[in-house]
C-alpha cells in the first residue's frame, strides 16, 4: 500500500524540456507543482564541467547520460508475425533520463514544421487526390495549425536562445533565410553560427544548383544571451562535444541553462529525483485522475495526489504510462480502432558519404547544429506529381564532431585493422564529409506500440512493444533524397560520392535518430487521436500528455522545436482556459 | 605541484565514489535551490597501472599479442599493445561495461533477427573468458601448442583474418563475435582518453590529428581548410605538465 502524501495542484512526470516549461508556466500562475523524475539531478557545474565533459568513452560510447535499458527499454519487432525481443542495448535511438532529459544531450537543431505539415492529409488529398495516399497509410492533420503554434514556437526559441536567420517575417521574404518556412513574428534571438569548411562548400554547391541554403536554427548560442527569464547563456565554442553530451559552457539551450535556475528558486515548485512513476491513478469512474504512484530509490511506494497530472516523460514512456494506467483506448491494429499506441513513427534517413583530396575538414571543430540546410526537397515544397511517393526531407551538411572512437570514415574497401587500416583512417579523417537527408516518416496501420506479453521491467510492469518497419513510400522518398544529396556532393567537388541508402528493414542496431514520435497522437477526432489539440486527454480531462508522442506522424526535421512549442501551447491552454473552468476544453 | 594535483585528484575520486553511492540509493527532494556542494560531481577515475585485473596472465598475453597485430607498430603510430589497448580492455571488463550492468539482461533470451540486435545472455566479460579459452584450445591444435604470444606476426594475422572471415571456427565460443568485440574494444582503447588505460602518449589521437579534450575552437573556426596546429591534451592534462624531464 502506497504511503499517501499531501496533495498538490499539479504533478509532472519527467523533468526534461516539456516538464520544465510546464512547471515554469504553472508555478508562475501560482500553482503548487511537484515534478517526479526517474533519473538523477543533473547540472552543468557538477555533471558535465569543461574539465571532464569532453570524454567520448564515458558519454558517447558507454552512454552515461541516457536512459539505461536496465531501468526501462522497449521490445521490438519489424512486423506483427514476429516475436518482439527486448532492446537490450540502445542503438538506433538514445532516450534521455534524469533532470534535463534528452534536452541535456541533444544537438540543438531547433525547427518549426512547415505550415503544410500540420495539415498534411488535407493538403496532399487536395493537391494530388485521395489516391496519392497509399493503402494502409494513416497520416492525419494535427488539429492545430502552424498559425496556432507560432507564438509558442517563438516562446521556445527565445527561451532556448536559438541562433539563426529568419526566412519569412510576417510574410516578407528575408534574404539568406529559409524561403519555405512559415511566417515568423520576429527574427531569431541570435545571429547564425559560423560555417565549417564542409558546410561552406555545401552552401556554394547548393546555390549553384538553384537551391536555397540557409543556416540551421541552432540552440547553440552564437553570442552570450540572456533569455526572457533572465538566465544567461555563454557563447558556443565549437568544441565538438554536443550531442550525447551535456554542455559545460552553458551554450546549449537545455532546461539546466535556460529554465531550471529560475524554476528551482520558486517556493511553489519541488523536484523529486531518482523516483519513478508507476501509474496515473484514476477515480472509480475512470474519467478523473487523482494523482500518481511512484517508487523512490529506497523502494518505497508513494502516492502523490494532484488536481492535474502532466505526462512529460520521453515519447515511449508517456505512451506506456497511458497504457499501464488505462488512459485512452489501446490501439487494435487488426480492427484499426483505438488510439493509444497508434501511429508510431520515426525518421527516414538517407544521404551521401563524400571523400575529397588534400582537404582539411578539421572535423573536431563543430557544434550540434553547425549546419547549412536546404528545404527545397522537404514536405511538399516540391511537386510530387509522377514521383510515386509523398513526403520529403531537409538536406544538410554539417559538422558536429570529429570524436575518433565513432568518427573514422574510410573509403570503401579499406581494411578494418592493420597498417593499411591506419593509412585509410588518417586519409579519411581530414578528407571526408557527408550530405544527409532527414526525411518524413509517415504513419501506417501496421506500425504501432502496445504492451509486451512477455518482458517486464524491474517492477514487473510490461515493457512497451514496438512494431515498426519502413514502407514502400519511405523507401522511394529516401532513394529520391539520396540522389539529391549525391548531386550536391558532386557539385561540392568530392572525389568519391557514395550513396547512403535506407536499410531494407528498420534495425534497432545502428544509431539513426532519437526522433521516435507518435503513439498518442493529438487531433480533432477522438477516434484517431489520444489527446485533443491542447494535449488534453479525451477521456481523462485532468491529464495532459505533452511531447513527441503527440505527433500524428513525423516530418522532415528534428522534433524538439515542435515539442517545446507544444509545451508552451499546452501551458497557455491550461493557464488561460483550464484553470478558469477545469474540465474538457473545447476548441476556440 | 604534481603532488598537489595528485592529492586533489585522489580526493575528488574518493569524494565522488561516496557521492555516487549516495545518489544511487537516495531519492532526493529538491526545492528553493539548485543543489550544489563543493567537490560534488563524478569526475572520471583514472585506471591504476599494474598487473591484470580481469585477465589471467595467459589471457593477458594473448590479448597483448592480438592488439599488437590489430594496430601494428609502424611509421604512423606505436602498436595497440604499446598504446595500452590491452590494459584498457582489462579494466573495462572488470567494471560496469564488463558486467553489462546498464543493459537489459532479463530473460527469456531468444535468438532474433539481425534487426533485433544483441540477444545473448553473455556479458562482455563472459564473452572474453569463453572466447579466449576456446581460442587457446584451437591454437593448441592448429598451431601445435603455441598460443598467440608465441606465434609470428604473420601467424597472428592469419588467425585474426580467419576469425574475421569465419573461416576459423572455435569450439564452445563464437569466434567471429569474439573477433568483432575485440576489434571494437581495441579501437575504443586506442582512441579514448588516456586516463582509461589506452591511447598512451595520445598515440591514437596524434595519428589522425585529433587535438583531444579541448573545449574551445572559437579562434580556429574561421580557419577553414587550414592546418590547425594546437597541442594535444587529455582530461588529466599532458604528461609534460606533471612529469619531470619530459
Amino acid at each position: 500500500m502506497a504511503r499517501k502524501l499531501p496533495g498538490v495542484d499539479a504533478v509532472i512526470v519527467g523533468l526534461g524540456w516539456t516538464g520544465a516549461i510546464l512547471a515554469e508556466r504553472l508555478t508562475a500562475a501560482g500553482l503548487k507543482v511537484v515534478a517526479i523524475e526517474r533519473g538523477p539531478w543533473r547540472d552543468t557545474a557538477t555533471d558535465f564541467p569543461p574539465s571532464y565533459a569532453p570524454d567520448e568513452l564515458r558519454y558517447a560510447i558507454r552512454q552515461d547520460l541516457f536512459l539505461r535499458p536496465a531501468q526501462e527499454t522497449v521490445t521490438f519487432r519489424n512486423k506483427t508475425s514476429e516475436t518482439a525481443l527486448p532492446i537490450r542495448s540502445f542503438g538506433s535511438f538514445l532516450p534521455g533520463n534524469g533532470v534535463g532529459g534528452a534536452g541535456t544531450h541533444w544537438n540543438g537543431q531547433t525547427w518549426r514544421f512547415l505550415e503544410k505539415d500540420f495539415v498534411v492529409k488535407s493538403h496532399v488529398t487536395e493537391r494530388y487526390g485521395k489516391s496519392a495516399i497509399p493503402e494502409g497509410m494513416t497520416i492525419q492533420d494535427w488539429g492545430v495549425t502552424y498559425a496556432d503554434l507560432e507564438k509558442s514556437y517563438d516562446s521556445f526559441e527565445w527561451t532556448a536562445g536559438v541562433s539563426g536567420r529568419a526566412g519569412n517575417i510576417a510574410g516578407t521574404r528575408q534574404q539568406g533565410g529559409n524561403p519555405f518556412e512559415g511566417p515568423r513574428s520576429r527574427d531569431f534571438p541570435l545571429p547564425p553560427l559560423e560555417l565549417s569548411h564542409a558546410s561552406s562548400l555545401f552552401a556554394k554547391a547548393a546555390r549553384e544548383l538553384g537551391h536555397s541554403p540557409f543556416p540551421c536554427p541552432a540552440a547553440n548560442a552564437s553570442r552570450a544571451y540572456t533569455n526572457p527569464l533572465g538566465v544567461t547563456l555563454g557563447p558556443c565554442t565549437y568544441c565538438g562535444f554536443c550531442e550525447r553530451f551535456g554542455c559545460g559552457n552553458y551554450s546549449k539551450g537545455s532546461p539546466q541553462t535556460t529554465i531550471l535556475p529560475v524554476l528551482m528558486r520558486r517556493p511553489n515548485f519541488e523536484a523529486r529525483t531518482n523516483a519513478e512513476v508507476l501509474k496515473v491513478l484514476t477515480d472509480r469512474s475512470g474519467t478523473r485522475a487523482t494523482g500518481v504512484t511512484y517508487v523512490d530509490a529506497q523502494g518505497e511506494e508513494l502516492e502523490q495526489p494532484a488536481e492535474l497530472v502532466l505526462l512529460c516523460a520521453y515519447q515511449f514512456c508517456n505512451v506506456r504510462l497511458m497504457l499501464l494506467s488505462g488512459i485512452g483506448t489501446p490501439y487494435d491494429p487488426a480492427a484499426g480502432t483505438g488510439v493509444v499506441g497508434r501511429n508510431y513513427c520515426y525518421q527516414t534517413g538517407a544521404g551521401a558519404q563524400l571523400f575529397f583530396e588534400n582537404t582539411r575538414m578539421n572535423p573536431f571543430i563543430g557544434s550540434g547544429a553547425l549546419q547549412q540546410v536546404i528545404d527545397d526537397f522537404n514536405g511538399d515544397n516540391f511537386d510530387h506529381t509522377g514521383l510515386g511517393f509523398i513526403g520529403g526531407g531537409s538536406i544538410s551538411c554539417g559538422q558536429t564532431n570529429g570524436r575518433p572512437i565513432l568518427y573514422r570514415p574510410t573509403e570503401p574497401g579499406s581494411p578494418r585493422w592493420g597498417s593499411a587500416w591506419k593509412q585509410a583512417t588518417v586519409a579519411g579523417y581530414q578528407n571526408a564529409a557527408s550530405v544527409g537527408s532527414q526525411g518524413s516518416s509517415y504513419a501506417y496501420r501496421d506500425s504501432y506500440l502496445d504492451l509486451d506479453p512477455t518482458y517486464t521491467d524491474r517492477f514487473g510492469r510490461p515493457l512497451l512493444r514496438m512494431t515498426f518497419d519502413w514502407h514502400d513510400n519511405e523507401h522511394k522518398a529516401a532513394a529520391y533524397a539520396t540522389q539529391r544529396c549525391m548531386e550536391i556532393g558532386r557539385a561540392m567537388g568530392a572525389k568519391q560520392v557514395l550513396a547512403r541508402n535506407l536499410s531494407e528493414h528498420y534495425s534497432i542496431v545502428p544509431y539513426q535518430s532519437t526522433h521516435t514520435v507518435g503513439g498518442a497522437a493529438m487531433g480533432a477526432d477522438p477516434k484517431t487521436s489520444a489527446v485533443k489539440r491542447y494535449l488534453q486527454s479525451w477521456d481523462v480531462p485532468n491529464v495532459f500528455a505533452v511531447g513527441a508522442h503527440a505527433f500524428p506522424q513525423n516530418h522532415g526535421y528534428n522534433p524538439t522545436g515542435t515539442v517545446g512549442a507544444l509545451a508552451y501551447w499546452a501551458a497557455e491552454a491550461i493557464t488561460s482556459q483550464y484553470l478558469k473552468s477545469p474540465g474538457a476544453l473545447v476548441p476556440t | 605541484m604534481p603532488h598537489g594535483t595528485l592529492r586533489r585528484r585522489q580526493l575528488l575520486a574518493s569524494t565522488s565514489a561516496v557521492l555516487l553511492a549516495g545518489c544511487s540509493v537516495r531519492a532526493r527532494t529538491i526545492s528553493d535551490t539548485r543543489p550544489w556542494s563543493a567537490g560534488a560531481g563524478e569526475p572520471p577515475i583514472a585506471i591504476t597501472p599494474g598487473p591484470w585485473v580481469f585477465f589471467s596472465p595467459e589471457e593477458g598475453a594473448t590479448v597483448d599479442a592480438l592488439v599488437e597485430r590489430l594496430i601494428p607498430h609502424d611509421a604512423l603510430s606505436v602498436s595497440g599493445r604499446e598504446a595500452g589497448c590491452s590494459v584498457f580492455i582489462d579494466r573495462q571488463l572488470a567494471g560496469a561495461y564488463g558486467s553489462s550492468e546498464r543493459l537489459y539482461m532479463r530473460p527469456p533470451f531468444m535468438a532474433g533477427t539481425p534487426m533485433q540486435g544483441m540477444q545473448s545472455a553473455l556479458t562482455p566479460a563472459a564473452q572474453y573468458r569463453q572466447g579466449l579459452a576456446a581460442l587457446h584450445a584451437y591454437c593448441r591444435v592448429a598451431y601445435v601448442g603455441r598460443l598467440p604470444h608465441e606465434m609470428t606476426a604473420e601467424q597472428r594475422d592469419a588467425l585474426l583474418k580467419g576469425l574475421e572471415s569465419r573461416q576459423v571456427k572455435l569450439d564452445g565460443a563464437d569466434g567471429h563475435g569474439f573477433f568483432e568485440l575485440l576489434l571494437t574494444n581495441t579501437m575504443e582503447g586506442f582512441f579514448a582518453d588516456p586516463l582509461y588505460g589506452g591511447n598512451q602518449g595520445f598515440a591514437g589521437w596524434k595519428m589522425i590529428g585529433f587535438p583531444g579534450a579541448r573545449y574551445d575552437y572559437r579562434d580556429e573556426i574561421a580557419h577553414r581548410n587550414q592546418v590547425i596546429d594546437v597541442a594535444t591534451v587529455g582530461i588529466t592534462g599532458r604528461p609534460d605538465w606533471t612529469r619531470k624531464g619530459t
